[in-house]
């Protein structure tokens, strides 16, 4: 803990809006309040989880040092911050940039931040906000003031709450845009924040914003509610008003949800109180009890959209009227930017790097004379002497328009043409001129094993290791190869974005030779453009190791095999499933006598367990849940095949089918004589798996079990094209499951 | 009297380019593996990724340790977190000599085919934490003495030169440069 805490309240007092300050002075009552065991843990953890501090990985006080469990012995013994979360293990504080907008001071506090309570970076999240790591629960209430007196908040960045409102960078500079979105999303961020209407949800409510539909940039389809700006003429009054497309229910996690289209044309004004109205429905009839299935996703794939909208439709007509609803958008389109510098025209590019840097990482405005600046950042990091230098160039050459953006890097906004070079300069003296923004080499990830307690693999640590080679050009150089994007997830949730990323990745474990052994579930096709309007389709589990052969050989088909503009996602459609996987295949299994197989990218630590002996990894031990298992595999494979042949029923049943058959390996396991019948199955599965919670994932639970009966319970209705393929996802997903189930429960080899 | 906490001490290297920061990852996992110091060592952080940044960090309770980057100078790093109820001096030498030990170790690891050295000469004190040592010129007069005293301590009087980083959004920070070259055991010892 920080010696200064205490001093740092009496500096600011009064340097804070007063409805921070209390929230804070709140959070620290809690935080001793805790300490003297007068708050449950279970409630303080939900307490600052809506603070935005995050429990860290190894902070249930044991870690797996490659050798044993090590028990990590933190002072403060057995006090807690929430269930199995020891007090002074470090954690992530996660802080909200609404629209992703930062202005110099603002990058100045995090600077200081970074340096005093974390290990000197901010990370820049796939939702525009900005992470510190390391941090201690009892700096927290310092951190969060320091941050109130630069008008930042972490409230209600974790938790069951509206997170941060994110909007495309560019809204105001865009040329696509239909109009700027910037000040609704701002003021919806300052209408939602503390909301009375958005306490009592079930699970997070992500909010998102795009000025186009055509580019990536607002990510509306995967978001609770999106709106994309729109346009219509008054047919009465022939006046132009602006209004937005409004989508409910999208969702990536673990099985992706597309956003459903609520009203293709929603006035301005009306996007807050409906808003709200949709707040009110989701509190009232989400899921509370059950978190996986708490998402709006569910509630609105559940009742149908068009139930969905009558209830919503109908809680707006309750509504009492709330002047906020137009007094914010007034309040914040006053604040719109302007530039600080007069306009300029191209300037001449007198070295390589500089025009190479020009092509790639800047973008012209609508505004004559303009451009957008995109800092990349490697892995979303950024040190706090680069964010002062940014302060610096955001002052000098702009009215301090900067935004974050979902790419994890960051842009300048407003830059004269004529400040190209001097700004070129200045950003290369701090290293920050890398090129390469939205290219193969922008790879975006979460932060996997390195610090999330869910994580499954290393993102980060394969994220570096395939930056490292793109850089050494070991990949093809052919431009659309580079113009690729790979989004890398260290678990099935998503964070990292695979689902909507030509080359995606997400972190599985399989066993090999009775040993645990990192993989990746490679998904390929997704779409970033079009807000994200395509998800990619799992292929292959493949070991961590082989990831980068497995972009070298799909790329270098392509480059070899496209046909004129033909786009990957197209390409990898075209291959389809069977002949993607075909060419994986021998890559799935690692080669004998290769250790180094067994730890990933980055971590030298045997993975998964601590107790492999010398040699092991050499020989195969094939057993009849090994064998259960793979059949699995095979039958959703053919659900993938059937799906892309235009036969959701029959894809539908194989998925379902598939699932039967990993729970049947499982079972098979401890009772081989188990039939296919599958009642059976289910009924052996559950007794044995599930109401032992053996199946159970640490922290999602028995949700993908649930899969599976569910699924059962369903059997016979009929499929659609949706539900079939959110049956194959929720089929990949139980199968990863069945797996990790069968690398804890090693002594299951006994039959 | 002007309190110094969180005193970060970094000791630049002999070899500034061409050392394999990679190679620091396994061998600080084995510092975590047989927590290797009295303090808590959890997590080794890698920003190999991050230019002029942070290095590979072990993460701990009390104090991180590093092969820090920062400012395109490369050297061993002691960072301390928790507070140290003692003397300003006593505080200053504790951090000094977790770096030299730290230093040592790194020098001695068989493991690193790339040899870690302290140039023998450079030393950089931060005193992390703005409020209490905010970095103006004040500050700077106060705990000058303070810093002399170490710097006496382990060079010798006059056989070293003290600077100061003076930008003011930057830490409180001083740079030693010895005239003549020391080992990280010999200063380890005056310590």
């Amino acid at each position: 803990m920080k010696a200064s805490n205490t001093l740092w309240k009496e500096q600011l007092t009064g340097k804070m809006p007063e409805h921070l300050a209390r929230e804070i002075d709140s959070f620290e009552t809690d935080i001793a309040l805790r300490k003297q065991g007068k708050i449950d843990e279970r409630v303080f953890a939900e307490t600052r989880l809506r603070r935005g501090a995050y429990g860290q990985r190894y902070d249930n006080g044991q870690r797996n040092d490659g050798q044993k469990i090590q028990q990590l012995k933190y002072p403060s013994g057995d006090l807690t911050k929430g269930p199995n979360t020891m007090w002074d293990a470090p954690g992530m504080q996660r802080i909200k940039i609404p629209a992703g907008g930062v202005n110099a001071a603002q990058l100045e506090t995090l600077a200081e931040l970074a340096e005093e309570y974390s290990d000197g970076i901010a990370h820049i999240t796939t939702r525009q906000d900005v992470q510190l790591h390391y941090i201690q629960i009892d700096d927290t209430p310092t951190i969060m003031r320091r941050l109130a007196a630069v008008n930042i908040t972490s409230r209600e960045a974790c938790g069951n709450s509206v997170r941060n409102i994110t909007a495309c960078p560019y809204a105001g500079v865009c040329r696509d845009e239909t109009f700027d979105v910037s000040p609704y999303a701002l003021a919806m961020a300052k209408f939602l924040m503390g909301h009375p209407d958005t306490q009592n949800f079930g699970r997070k409510f992500k909010p998102a914003f795009s000025g186009c539909a055509q580019n990536a940039c607002g990510l509306t389809s995967l978001h609770d509610v999106g709106f994309i700006a729109a346009k219509r003429t008054n047919e009465q009054t022939g006046a132009e008003e602006l209004g937005f497309q409004m989508y409910v229910g999208g969702g990536l996690g673990a099985v992706p949800y597309y956003a459903k289209l609520f009203d293709s044309f929603v006035p301005v004004e009306e996007a807050m109180p409906l808003t709200q109205a949709v707040g009110r429905v989701f509190a009232r009839l989400g899921e509370k009890k059950n978190r996986s299935r708490a998402r709006l996703k569910f509630l609105v794939q559940d009742l149908g959209i068009e139930k969905f909208k009558q209830l919503v439709l109908e809680e707006r007509k309750v509504l009492p009227y709330d002047e906020r609803w137009t007094s914010l958008i007034k309040d914040a389109v006053k604040a719109q930017e302007t530039p600080l510098r007069l306009s300029g025209i191209w300037p001449a590019a007198d070295s390589e790097d500089f025009k190479q840097w020009l092509k790639s990482n800047t973008r012209p405005q609508k505004q004559a004379g303009y451009v957008t600046v995109t800092v990349t950042l490697p892995l979303g990091d950024i040190t706090a002497n680069q964010l002062r230098a940014l302060a610096d160039i955001a002052r000098q050459y702009t009215r301090e328009t900067v935004r974050t953006t979902v790419e994890q890097n960051i842009v300048i906004r407003w830059v004269s043409l004529a400040d190209l070079p001097a700004l070129y300069a200045a950003l290369k003296a701090v290293q920050l001129n890398a090129p390469g923004a939205g290219a193969l080499v922008d790879i975006v990830t979460c932060p996997g094993t390195d610090t999330c307690k869910l994580g499954i693999s290393s993102s980060r640590g394969l994220a570096g290791e395939l930056r490292d080679r793109v850089l050494a050009e070991k990949f093809s150089q052919d431009e659309a190869v580079q113009k690729l994007h790979i989004k890398i997830s260290g678990c099935f949730n998503s964070c990292g974005q695979h689902h909507i990323s030509d080359l995606g990745f997400y972190g599985v474990s399989r066993k090999v030779g009775g040993f645990a052994v990192p993989h990746f579930q490679v998904v390929l096709g997704g779409e970033w453009e079009n807000n994200a309007g395509t998800y990619g389709v799992p292929v292959a589990a493949v070991p961590s190791k082989n990831i980068p052969q497995v972009i070298t050989r799909l790329t270098e088909k392509y480059v070899a095999e496209r046909q004129t503009d033909e786009t990957f996602k197209d390409f990898v459609k075209r291959l389809g499933k069977v002949q993607l996987k075909a060419m994986l295949e021998d890559l799935t299994k690692p080669p004998a006598n290769d250790r180094s197989f067994f730890s990933d990218w980055g971590d030298p630590r045997t993975y998964g367990l601590g107790d492999m002996g010398t040699g092991e990894c050499a020989g195969e031990v094939i057993t009849p849940v090994d064998f259960g298992l793979a059949a699995a595999e095979r039958e959703l494979f053919d659900a993938q095949v059937s799906f892309e042949k235009g036969d959701p029923t029959l894809a539908g049943n194989q998925a379902y089918h598939s699932m039967l058959l990993g729970a049947q390996a499982l079972v098979k396991s401890e009772k081989l004589g188990v039939s296919d019948d599958p009642a059976e199955i289910i009924a052996e599965f559950r007794a044995r798996f599930y109401d032992t919670q053996r199946f159970w994932d640490p922290f999602a639970g028995g949700k993908f079990a649930n899969y599976l009966f569910d699924a059962h319970t369903n059997l016979g209705k009929p499929f659609t094209e949706e539900s079939s393929r959110l049956l194959m996802d929720e089929a990949q997903l139980f199968i990863d499951a069945a797996h990790s189930c069968s690398t804890k429960l090693g002594s299951l080899v006994t039959v | 009297m002007i309190e110094l906490q969180h005193i970060s001490v970094k000791l630049l290297l002999k070899e500034q380019e061409g050392i394999d920061l990679a190679a620091l990852v396994p061998v600080f996992h084995g510092w975590i593996q047989n927590q290797v110091f009295d303090e808590l060592l959890i997590d080794v952080a890698d920003y190999r990724h991050v230019p002029d940044g942070p290095g590979v960090m072990v993460i701990g309770n009390e104090a991180d340790y590093s092969v820090d980057n920062t400012d395109g100078r490369l050297g061993v790093r002691y960072h301390r977190k928790s507070v140290l109820n003692s003397s300003n001096q006593d505080r200053l030498r504790q951090a000094v000599k977790s770096a030299f030990t730290a230093c040592l170790r790194l020098e001695e690891d068989p493991a690193l085919t790339s040899k870690l050295r302290f140039n023998g000469r450079d030393i950089e004190i931060v005193i992390n934490d703005r409020l209490l040592v905010p970095n103006n010129s004040e500050t700077r007069q106060a705990i000058e003495p303070e810093i002399r005293v170490l710097g006496d301590r382990l060079f010798g009087a006059g056989n070293y030169e003290l600077s100061w980083d003076t930008e003011p959004r930057r830490m409180s920070g001083a740079k030693l440069k010895a005239s003549k070259v020391l080992s990280a055991g010999e200063l380890l010892k005056k310590v």
